[in-house]
């Protein structure tokens, strides 16, 4: 016990930059109380809510993304750095939401195509897009034209991400791209499409923009999409 | 929850409902080992080291110590290895032996909160162990035989631990330090000996309240290929009920396939101690996880 005692750490008596290195650590060890007291503490200190959001949560999920991609983190060590980051989130959120100068990576609308009901990796995806300073903008399964339209009415996204899990219902993405082709939306609005049974080759013959090939990849992608990654 | 908790001076294993299933290992007995038994006789403990340092690596949580050789002072030789061992591991042992003065060397020997193996239901044996059980404050394995032998009739196997587990609590034994062992026979000689140890495990957790082991290889004894039949069986166990087992860690495949079911029983909270097990070793030269953040400036 003594040993742990000796390596308690007192995230108050940080000074800044320590505190952000360790709110990063902790976030990738899915610490979820320690995230939330760690954000609340630099709101204390005056930290701008966008700043904390960037540099603290989207910094460390940063790493956890990095190391999923590269085979190190699994699914259960994502989720849990997912809902650490939740934790800070929780805080920033609504000042986020109040404040005028608003600074996000981008917008990204995404869903479960028509007729599927599979959204795990799905909501990976989502959360490692939010991990990466995304709003995302999650419509969750059997998404219809209808709806996909509706959000992108309200939400002005610059990316649409559509997931399908088996192989009757992702050519429901085709319809989906042949509406938006329709009504001149592309110019707009980046594709990108994911799901197990699809390929690049399915990808590039429904015309989508790009396809990620797991939840790690399509953050990435998406980063590319808006033009933030080299 | 029926929690069993056993102890070293500074370690502390949960055998119960809701914890990872508990493998004691089961290499520390001489029995049908000729230089072991020798060697123990004479008082020459290395192979116990040996073997407590294998087990413990391979991912033994409790090890059982069995020092029964025929015709030797079982008494000293258990007065003598428990320190030994409890320098070597802090995993909490399981005192094994058919001799009673060598169970009472061993838990007066003995640091922290041991399972004593074991009593049965046996007038005379009772009347002898479970008074050491109350003294030692221990927790004790109890097996479902009695007097009239091992009966193949589940259901009288259930009476017997039953009885057992009343006797303890006259003597102020509390259900969760009885880990009763329902007996596995040799499925070999009586075909429906998993099947009924399965229903057993149910009534012993639903209507009784206990944790359960057994020494699980018995099952496929007489088989080819006995450590896959073996690997099968403990995954179906513990998704019966049962919460333990007296295992020989070092099979093949043995210890994976019980963490696994941890997994699937959902008792590996953020499945973190399959992960951490089995997550791929970084290639030469490469950053491995970062973990540890917590510490790495303590």
């Amino acid at each position: 016990m003594s040993d742990e005692n000796q390596d308690e750490i007192i995230l108050n008596d940080l000074n800044d930059d320590d505190l952000v290195q360790q709110m990063q650590d902790d976030l990738y060890d899915g610490m979820i109380p320690e995230v939330t007291e760690g954000t609340q503490i630099l709101l204390n200190r005056g930290w701008d809510a966008n700043t904390v959001l960037n540099n603290a949560l989207v910094g460390g999920m940063k790493f956890v993304g990095d190391d999923f991609r590269d085979g190190i983190l699994f699914v259960p060590e994502v989720l849990q750095a997912a809902n650490a980051m939740k934790g800070g989130m929780g805080l920033l959120r609504p000042i986020l939401a109040a404040s005028e100068n608003k600074v996000s990576t981008g917008k990204v609308v995404i869903g479960t195509v028509k007729g599927d009901i599979h959204d795990i990796g799905k909501n990976l995806v989502a959360m490692m897009l939010e991990g990466a300073g995304f709003e995302v903008f999650n419509l969750g399964i059997n998404t219809s034209w209808d709806e996909f339209n509706e959000a992108m009415e309200k939400h002005e996204p610059d990316i649409i991400g559509m997931s399908a899990l088996l192989t009757t219902t992702m050519p429901y993405m085709a319809v989906v791209i042949e509406e938006m082709e329709k009504r001149n939306m592309r110019k707009d609005i980046a594709i990108m499409v994911g799901g197990a049974p699809l390929n690049q080759e399915f990808a590039d013959a429904i015309k989508a923009d790009q396809y990620g090939r797991d939840a790690a990849i399509s953050a990435e992608l998406a980063k590319t999409i808006v033009g933030i990654n080299s | 929850m029926t929690r069993t908790i056993l102890s070293s001076a500074t370690k502390e294993v949960a055998i119960g409902f809701d914890e990872p299933f508990v493998m004691i290992g089961e290499r520390i007995n001489p029995t049908g080992r000729k230089l072991f038994s020798k060697e123990l006789k004479e008082g020459n403990y290395w192979r116990v080291k040996k073997e407590v340092l294998k087990q413990v690596e391979a991912g033994a949580q409790v090890l059982d110590v069995n020092v029964g050789v025929p015709l030797a002072d079982e008494p000293k030789i258990m007065s003598e290895v428990i320190p030994l061992i409890q320098s070597l591991t802090d995993a909490p042992l399981c005192i094994d032996s058919s001799i009673i003065e060598a169970l009472e060397s061993g838990l007066a020997a003995y640091k922290g909160r041991p399972l004593l193996n074991s009593t049965t239901a046996e007038e005379e044996v009772m009347e002898r162990v479970l008074p050491l059980v109350a003294k030692y404050d221990c927790a004790v394995v109890a097996i479902s035989n009695d007097d009239t032998g091992i009966s193949e009739d589940p259901d009288v196997r259930f009476e017997v631990a039953k009885r057992i587990v009343n006797r303890a609590s006259d003597y102020g034994i509390k259900p969760e330090d009885v880990v009763v062992d329902p007996l596995v026979m040799p499925v070999g000689a009586i075909n429906s000996a998993g099947k009924d140890v399965f229903r057993l495990l149910h009534r012993l957790r639903n209507e009784l309240g206990v944790n359960t082991t057994c020494g699980a290889s018995n099952v496929a004894f007489g088989l080819p290929n006995r450590h896959t039949v073996n690997n099968a069986f403990l995954p179906m166990l513990s998704c019966s009920g049962m919460t333990s087992a007296i295992v020989n860690v070092l099979d093949d495949g043995l210890v994976p396939a019980v963490r696994a079911a941890d997994v699937l029983n959902g008792v590996d909270p953020g499945c973190s101690n399959w992960i951490s097990h089995y997550r791929p070793k970084p290639a030469e030269g490469e950053r491995g996880r970062r973990g540890g953040g917590r510490r790495r400036r303590g």
